[in-house]
């Protein structure tokens, strides 16, 4: 692929709100995830919890749009100047010129879990004010975003389950290649819901504690929710800081809804495929971002697919420790990440990980490490096998 | 860049299921006008691609969306364990969507099943596991705009990685309540099988670009009354100029005021 340029980027999840606090976090290898209160929820699992969001108050003129995940998104769309970038953007090519490719997974279901609880007695009918399209539709965070950044270019939401916001970066960058349009806001965000909190319960893939991705014990996955965005350009003055993403790849597994074939085949096409369209070799690549959701089956097979495609000996680590699991924004979240560790060639750490699993040919950092770093890859693998791997680069 | 560049492709398969519309051939002597449409509940076939469990166990949405995808692939006669996927649904699994709802509004005993077939990319998913394919799959969504965001995407990978690409848009119904609020009839589902070069199953060749056109209607209030009705039948207005053969404009309905203007061509 022609390398991109990330004009502008931001990321708002439970280790903090902006570019600012989310690297004092990584820098400081701090956590954020905490017993679950959320809501009625009555389950004995922590999750990584955005503070304030339901204190955002959406612009007047956005109010058919209100619901958890929208606020969610006008939180992270007003940090770090992400919105003002997006408006000198439209400036320069034109409001119809600039894509919106957004994931989420379960975007403002959490209304229409709260208004099945106040159906009418006698009709089952939902209650007057319930709004389909605004809340309860997962178009609706893209909706939201193109009209809160006032653009009129095209735009969807990819909703791939945990590899959604990652394959964005994919769609928005083909868009761009077949000149549909000029630049494109991408990203993603999902929020806290019962339908998420208790269905990996039903599936019995959550941990009562913080998750340990790769750790020799670790059993299961901690929820997280989360706002990260970008805005994709072609290059054009690059400074030091600039970074670029150069590589997306993608895959099915064609195995499985809900576990990868054990040989993670699926994982090593789309990094293979992600490589293949940077044209970068494994040696190349100076950290991966796992997908490591912690769960013991999902860690291992990742941890034997990198090492297949990339070798045993790469740095890296699974910021979902840290964040928890972002769901449809995890891909996108992990991206920004991504970009500030190549920015601030810092390697994070992957935090509540005590012992690594040794039975894991992995390189996975327990502890910082500041080091010169060109390129970093991130994993992101759904349900339904859906897999995808992205590769950023420091332009100088 | 010129904000009108075009984005084209060749149509080599064609599936098609919803009411009255059995499968292709038989909506193309509707479209046409050489058979009336006469309202009859979607049918959708068992499929015979998966296994005997997975038979019982799959959704109305994925008999669907592999009727109408493996129609478009056999026309076409090609082997869909190789071809990347784009899926495009306004509202995915609705009659699961409100199952899960019902139970997290009781006892909250939620069935693992149920809520891995709740991600919007369910009926992807399933189409991999049925089909062996393993390339790229998409799963999208742009509420009544969805049929035009699966066609840009399709046509966007179609251009930037020059291979066929395989576009299903699909929409069900839900069940009430929510069916009061997004009332989508019946369930109809398109898929097309599109090309970066003609080949011998070429049908025609496509040009989209946005326009500030208002969008087409369907002649036959019916019909019209489908278009309207269901997201995924958006399509149709392109689907007849397929159908009639021969060049043609139709202006598609897509974001807002936007539509997708589609020039249709002979391939030869």
């Amino acid at each position: 692929m022609t390398p991109l340029a990330l004009t502008s980027f931001t990321a708002t999840s439970a280790i903090g709100r902006g570019l600012d606090a989310t690297l004092a976090s990584l820098k400081g290898q701090r956590g954020g995830l905490a017993p679950c209160t959320f809501e009625t929820v009555a389950l004995e699992t922590c999750v990584g919890e955005v503070a304030g969001v339901d204190e955002v108050q959406l612009p007047g003129a956005l109010g058919e749009f209100e619901c958890r995940n929208n606020r969610l998104a006008w939180l992270g769309l007003t940090q770090d100047g992400f919105a003002e970038a997006v408006k000198a953007s439209a400036a320069r090519h034109g409001r119809e010129r600039i894509g919106v490719f957004l994931g989420t997974s379960t975007s403002g279901i959490l209304e229409t879990e709260l208004a099945y609880r106040q159906r009418d007695p006698a009709s089952g009918a939902l209650p007057p004010g319930f709004r389909y399209r605004g809340a309860h539709n997962t178009f609706s965070l893209a909706a939201f975003a193109q009209r809160a950044l006032h653009l009129e270019g095209p735009a969807a939401v990819i909703s791939s389950a945990c590899s959604s916001s990652a394959k964005v970066f994919a769609s928005a960058a083909r868009a761009l290649e077949a000149g549909l349009i000029d630049a494109a806001v991408v990203g993603g965000v999902d929020s806290l819901c019962l339908t998420t909190l208790y269905g990996f319960h039903s599936l019995q893939l959550v941990s009562r504690i913080p998750c340990r991705p790769f750790d020799a014990a670790r059993d299961g996955i901690s929820i997280g929710e989360a706002a990260a965005f970008a805005l994709l350009e072609r290059p054009g003055s690059l400074d030091a800081d600039s970074v670029l993403l150069v590589g997306t790849g993608e895959s099915s597994d064609a195995y499985h809804m809900s576990s990868p074939p054990p040989d993670g085949r699926g994982a090593r096409a789309a990094m293979q495929a992600a490589l293949a369209s940077a044209a970068l070799t494994p040696a190349d690549i100076g950290y991966i971002n796992f997908h490591g959701t912690g769960t013991p089956s999902n860690d291992e097979v990742e941890g034997h697919a990198v090492a297949g495609v990339l070798g045993s000996s790469v740095p890296g680590s699974s910021t979902k420790g840290a964040t928890g699991h972002a769901l449809g924004a995890a891909g996108a979240l992990e991206a920004i990440i991504c970009a500030l560790a190549v920015r601030h060639e810092l390697l994070p750490a992957g935090v509540n990980t005590a012992q690594v699993d040794p039975g894991l040919p992995v390189n996975y950092l327990r502890a910082n490490r500041r080091a010169p770093l060109q390129r970093a890859m991130s994993n992101s693998f759904g349900f339904g096998g859906s897999n995808c791997s992205l590769i950023l680069a420091r332009a100088g | 860049m010129s904000a009108t560049q075009a984005l084209a492709a060749y149509v080599d398969g064609i599936g098609v299921l919803g009411p009255g519309l059995p499968d292709w051939p038989g909506s193309a002597q509707v479209l046409t006008g050489r058979a009336p449409w006469e309202f009859a509940p979607t049918v959708l076939p068992v499929p015979q691609c998966l296994s005997g469990a997975e038979r019982r166990r799959v959704s109305a949405l994925v008999k669907l969306t592999l009727a109408a995808g493996l129609e478009a692939t056999a026309a076409a006669g090609a082997d869909a364990a190789t071809l990347p996927t784009v899926f495009t649904s306004s509202g995915g699994d609705g009659a699961n969507c409100h199952e899960i709802c019902q139970v997290l509004a009781g006892d909250r005993q939620l069935s693992p099943t149920r809520f891995h077939n709740s991600v919007h990319n369910a009926a992807a998913g399933y189409w991999g596991i049925a089909s062996g394919a393993t390339a790229a799959s998409n799963a999208l969504c742009a509420h009544d705009a969805s049929f035009g965001a699966g066609l840009l995407e399709t046509l966007c990978q179609v251009a930037a990685e020059r291979r066929s690409v395989l576009l299903i848009a699909y929409d069900a119904g839900y069940p009430e309540p929510l069916r009061s609020v997004r009332p989508i009839p019946e369930a109809f589902a398109v898929a097309l099988l599109l090309s970066p070069a003609a080949g011998e199953a070429s049908l025609a060749r496509i040009e989209v670009s946005r326009s500030e056109a208002p969008p087409e209607r369907m002649p036959d209030a019916q019909l019209e009354a489908l278009r309207g009705a269901i997201p995924a039948a958006r399509s149709l207005p392109l689907l007849a100029q397929l159908a009639r053969g021969g060049s043609g404009r139709v202006a598609l309905e897509y974001l807002g005021a936007r539509c997708l203007a589609v020039e249709v061509g002979t391939c030869r």
